[in-house]
């Protein structure tokens, strides 16, 4: 036991006085400026300020979702170094849960309640990020332990899990396309004026991706357990020397980041309107160029990374259709020139 | 006639291989309770590979490390931190450059779960010792100058009482005035007693300064130990075991 007490003499309070100029860092806001310099040069290819805004709202929306596919994924990188080539599994199995949740409640899917409705939609949610987390808990014992600091085995081990994870999927649910029909009260659109259409299940979607972006920044900034979460990222072996298991954090970090990935299979199913085995490995490829865009281990990076690939891929999906996936490998290879690590590179990495 | 005080942390016959190279050569060291410890040595000597190897950052391939008679040779590094109560900081500082001050300082708190909770007494203690940490408070560690993040290195240190100190060459490349600035902290840190320090130094000044007992190392080895004021008064026995010469002092 220490004997250090009562070192110091009666002080005043330990902040900085009110009203005394403290330093502080300024926030980086090119990258969000890029995000509006991008809808801005768009505005003009496209012509119609209905359409634009009408892909802009979509590309938001499809942004969020990728987001929360991929803020557990870049944490996951960021804490421990695990390059996970399987993270599209927990999307699969988010996106199957909800088709059977929502095949189970077919009265509350077809009811034109919007609450129930609604309610039908958490439920499908919430068991699928809890199917999702499970099978995280589990595909990180069994395939990631053993493999920590190794990148190459990384990424086999991680491949072959989700390519086992797929037939599972398979033997279970069929190799077929699962039709997964938004309730009822969800189809449509919005219609504002000026003639632009948001459809409700993407007004839905960015809901609950603004939500999760803002309860990641609180956890992240404002909770002990995030600043170890940001510590872990940039020095993991300081924080253990501070006392704290990182091994624990970081399957902490993995299941919750399976959880948002099932939580985003879910609603990316609904946005496609039916589901295959093959639904994880189609958006692998996104996730991962937005993870590197907004530089690894950063979730506001990963933010706006996700919605510039969003609004990219509507765009160019209406502008010129056949580059659709080129123009976001495209976007990546430009802001890779301009800044190597990431629109938000985490600095001690 | 006084007691000597009893070894709070003990290595006998440590060895260490990191990868296919053998470290450690089977290190005997005696760090007493309550007093500053200096670990000399030259570049490659073993110092810091030592402090990595009481910390669980590298284990031991053979000896053992006992705290307070207990051997922790075997737990982990978050085991070794928490239940021996150690606070380490390495030669690299390990400032978690995103965050800020505030956040490095609260992190280092292990009691604390947010800034209300931390001891605002000690802090303002370290704020008298190092303004510049209040000064920048809010600031993102990894902005700082290399004297300050050491400043905050050392400050998260003793952000808390801890048991034992080790502190891996805080002087390196740092402007005298900060190197004095440290040496002050330090002996401060002493003035107020209870906490034991391990600290590794390559600046013999800053040594002399500091160190109650002196350990030298050479070649993965203790190749001497003994009270710091007899060393510092023996410049043959420098000579030999430093290969400092009386410019070098001066």
């Amino acid at each position: 036991m220490s004997t250090q007490k009562s070192i110091a003499p009666a002080a005043p309070p330990a902040s900085p006085e009110p009203g005394a100029a403290v330093p502080q860092a300024r926030f980086d806001w090119i990258p969000l400026a890029l995000l509006a310099g991008l809808a801005v040069l768009a505005l003009p290819l496209i012509g119609s300020p209905g359409s634009w805004a009408t892909l802009t709202l979509a590309g938001l929306a499809m942004g969020l979702i990728i987001f929360i596919i991929a803020s557990g994924l870049t944490l996951v990188f960021g804490l421990m170094d695990v390059l996970n080539f399987g993270h599209g599994v927990f999307i699969a199995l988010g996106a199957f849960m909800a088709a059977t949740v929502l095949g189970a409640l077919g009265g509350w899917v077809a009811s034109p309640s919007l609450a129930l409705n609604l309610l039908a939609v958490g439920l499908a949610a919430a068991v699928g990020m809890a199917v999702a987390g499970g099978v995280g808990l589990a595909f990180e014992r069994v395939l990631v332990r053993p493999v920590y600091g190794m990148h190459l085995k990384q990424i086999l081990i991680t491949m072959g899990g989700m390519i086992i994870g797929e037939e599972l999927i398979k033997v279970i649910w069929g190799a077929q396309l699962t039709p997964l029909p938004p309730p009822e009260g969800l189809r449509g659109a919005l219609l504002l004026p000026g003639d632009v259409a948001v459809e409700k299940l993407r007004l839905l979607a960015a809901v609950v991706g603004l939500l999760v972006f803002a309860g990641l920044l609180l956890l992240l900034n404002r909770t002990k357990l995030g600043l170890l979460i940001r510590a872990g990222v940039q020095d993991r072996e300081m924080v253990e020397s501070l006392g704290y298991r990182i091994r624990r954090l970081f399957v902490a970090v993995f299941v919750g980041g399976s959880a948002l990935a099932g939580l985003g299979g879910v609603l990316w199913g609904l946005y496609q309107q039916g589901v295959t085995p093959q639904i994880g490995a189609q958006v692998n490829t996104l996730i991962f160029i937005v993870i590197i865009i907004g530089g690894l281990g950063s979730t506001l990076g990963c933010f706006v990374g996700a919605l510039l690939v969003g609004l990219m891929a509507n765009y160019t999906g209406f502008l010129a259709p056949k580059v659709a996936l080129f123009s976001n490998i495209g976007l990546m290879v430009a802001i890779l020139l301009w800044r190597p690590q990431g629109l938000y590179p985490v600095t001690s990495r | 006639m006084s007691r000597a005080p009893h070894s709070l942390l003990s290595l006998q016959d440590v060895h260490t291989h990191v990868g296919a190279y053998h470290i450690l050569h089977g290190v005997n060291l005696e760090v007493p309770a309550g007093q500053l410890t200096m670990l000399l040595g030259r570049n490659g000597a073993g110092k810091t590979s030592t402090l990595r190897t009481i910390m669980g950052l590298w284990s031991a391939s053979r000896g053992e490390i006992r705290f307070d008679g207990q051997a922790i040779t075997r737990l982990a590094t978050p085991e070794i931190a928490q239940r021996c109560d150690i606070a380490y900081v390495p030669e690299n500082m390990g400032i978690f450059g995103d965050l800020t001050v505030r956040e490095n300082l609260l992190l280092a708190a292990r009691r604390a779960h947010s800034i209300e909770q931390m001891d605002t007494q000690r802090l303002d203690w370290l704020f008298q010792l190092f303004p510049a940490l209040k000064k920048f408070w809010l600031y993102p560690a990894g902005k700082l100058s290399g004297g300050q993040k050491q400043m905050l290195a050392i400050a998260r240190a003793m952000v808390e009482p801890r048991r034992l100190l080790l502190i891996d060459e805080p002087s390196k490349g740092l402007a005298p005035a900060i190197v004095l600035n440290l040496v002050e902290a330090l002996r401060e840190l002493k003035r107020s007693g209870g906490t034991t320090v391990l600290l590794v130094e390559q600046n013999f000044m800053v040594a002399k300064a500091l160190g109650d007992r002196v350990a030298v190392m050479d070649d993965g080895r203790i190749v001497h130990s003994g009270a710091m004021a007899a060393l510092a008064a023996d410049e043959g026995l420098q000579q030999r075991l430093l290969g400092l010469s009386l410019a070098a002092h001066q």
